[in-house]
């Protein structure tokens, strides 16, 4: 059986035909397309499971700045308020940005991290199934199959635009990991295939048009704090889908939009520094220093 | 892509599967095909590369990766200093590559102790995955995502019928294969992409074939 798909539509139809969810018809393509036993498939994403829950749990620990004293220590701050006596919509809330910042204070502290889909988006898809497996009980083996409804929505993207905010701004990193998560969390909590594309679709909707622009050329702002932005906003998609409010742009079509903006983005804002946040007054005190040079003097 | 590793990974040190992980890949794969530490690395950056390179360690993972370590090597921050104390001389310039180029394209000139020169471009094109585009003057494609094997030849009648013979004795299956030549009659590159590793005597007994100069087997990026 082929399990080759490179777009939505594809993918839904294989689920449908064989009644299985796209963590499964993901799986079964890994199996397929590398030759590599299922088992070992798995194995290894289950130990990339464990590599970001170690990566949160580093970063939440973190209270010193990173090496451009850009970042640091707010994962920390995020997760004290959780547990205070009141936090804006629950401790829920303010525990899953805390886990999106944490992912990244540890990656700008030259930590392990797994880049999902890449390093400066890493944050989002643990911190939403770290935050799920605490709502929901969601077991590891049950964290470790939603990385593959995750991965599967990401060979959509990756096989109709792209991931690199060098190529496609930060909609193509933040915006796919979002959108991933969304995807992960509906079919993780028990959501149709096509409700988990729906949310991809929704997520992925509400990003177009994101520039990447970090301030120096680090990945730290604002990469930390949308990192943990972008993990609650995967529930909002998320939430919107299992709720079956009607998606008018289906997931196909708005991945076009993402190529299309970003190939119209200018180079200014794709990850060069140059415009944007790196060049406000506040951006000019941190200047990117070209590959090479000696590092720079912190005044 | 080929695989939900792609996607879901590498594991990495960060801060960026682009300008980092793949910088290490792009080291990584220079390394493989040269089969031996350089002495001297002259690196030009390209694009992003050259823009944000250093607040993204892009030089360190080059580096890194020419030390043959992984990007999840938790020493990449060190790499430049400890390199040169192994005796690398290590030069790093921006340059302009031109409209079609990739946006985060590095090209390597590395030489051997013996004196031996070695040229390499290559693009981190996201999430950490790599494109070769060029080695040693061919033009080239290779992604490091599957099993390669690299052989530089002389351009001569049925080189190409003794390798696939050879890879069809140990049932190796071809999943791109690609030649490039400076001029009829000149050296040439074949890079082969197959689905598995190679059996360990393939890179023998490719070397034995008329007019090969030398051969190297790259494992898959993990």
């Amino acid at each position: 059986m082929s399990t080759h798909f490179s777009k939505a539509t594809e993918l839904l139809a294989l689920c449908e035909q064989h009644g299985k969810p796209i963590c499964e018809i993901t799986l079964e393509r890994e199996i397929a397309d590398t030759g590599t036993p299922r088992e070992a498939i798995v194995e290894r994403m289950t130990r990339y499971y464990g590599l970001m829950r170690e990566s949160v749990h580093k970063g939440l620990a973190i209270d010193s700045l990173s090496p451009s004293g850009l970042s640091g220590g707010d994962a920390r701050k995020l997760h004290a308020y959780s547990q205070s006596a009141a936090p804006l919509f629950g401790s829920q809330f303010a525990r899953t940005i805390a886990y999106g910042f944490a992912v990244l204070e540890t990656n700008a502290a030259f930590g392990r991290i797994v880049a999902t889909p890449t390093a400066g988006s890493a944050g989002i898809v643990p911190a939403c199934l770290l935050s799920l497996q605490e709502t929901h009980g969601l077991s590891d083996e049950d964290a470790g199959r939603a990385l593959f409804t995750a991965a599967g929505v990401g060979h959509i993207i990756g096989a109709n635009a792209c991931f690199s905010g060098a190529q496609g701004g930060c909609q193509a990193e933040v915006g796919s990991a979002s959108s991933m998560a969304a995807a992960a969390i509906v079919e993780a909590t028990g959501g149709t295939p096509q409700q988990a594309l729906n949310a991809a679709a929704f997520a992925l909707m509400n990003t177009l048009g994101l520039v990447c622009d970090p301030i120096g050329g680090y990945v730290e702002v604002p990469c930390v704090s949308r990192n943990g932005m972008y993990a609650v906003h995967s529930f909002l998609a998320a939430t919107m889908a299992l709720a079956n409010a009607r998606c008018v742009v289906p997931f196909d079509d708005v991945v076009i939009a993402m190529r299309d903006i970003g190939r119209r983005m200018p180079r200014a804002l794709k990850e060069t520094a140059e415009g944007g946040l790196a060049t406000t007054p506040t951006g000019l005190r941190f200047p990117p220093a070209p590959a090479g040079a000696p590092a720079r003097k912190k005044s | 892509m080929n695989s939900v590793f792609e996607i879901i990974g590498p594991a990495m040190v960060g801060p960026s599967s682009s300008h980092t992980a793949g910088a290490v890949r792009i080291g990584l794969l220079a390394r493989q095909l040269l089969g031996e530490a350089p002495v001297k690395v002259h690196i030009g950056l390209h694009g992003s590369f050259a823009a944000t390179g250093k607040g993204h360690a892009t030089d360190r993972g080059l580096i890194a990766g020419l030390l043959l370590w992984q990007p999840d090597d938790e020493r990449l921050k060190d790499a430049i200093p400890l390199a040169e104390a192994g005796g690398m001389q290590i030069s790093f310039e921006a340059v302009d590559l031109g409209e079609t180029a990739h946006p985060n394209t590095a090209r390597l000139e590395l030489e051997c102790a013996g004196g031996r020169r070695f040229t390499l471009t290559a693009a981190s094109v996201g999430g950490g995955n790599v494109e070769v585009s060029e080695v040693d003057g061919f033009a080239t494609l290779l992604s490091g995502s599957l099993d390669t094997l690299v052989a530089w030849h002389q351009d001569k009648p049925g080189f190409l019928a003794h390798v696939t013979a050879i890879l069809a004795c140990v049932s190796a299956n071809i999943a791109t294969i690609r030649t490039a030549r400076r001029h009829r009659g000149s050296g040439a590159l074949t890079v082969v992409e197959l689905d598995a590793p190679p059996e360990p005597e393939v890179a023998a007994l490719l070397a034995k074939i008329d007019h090969v100069e030398r051969v190297r087997v790259l494992a898959r990026l993990l």
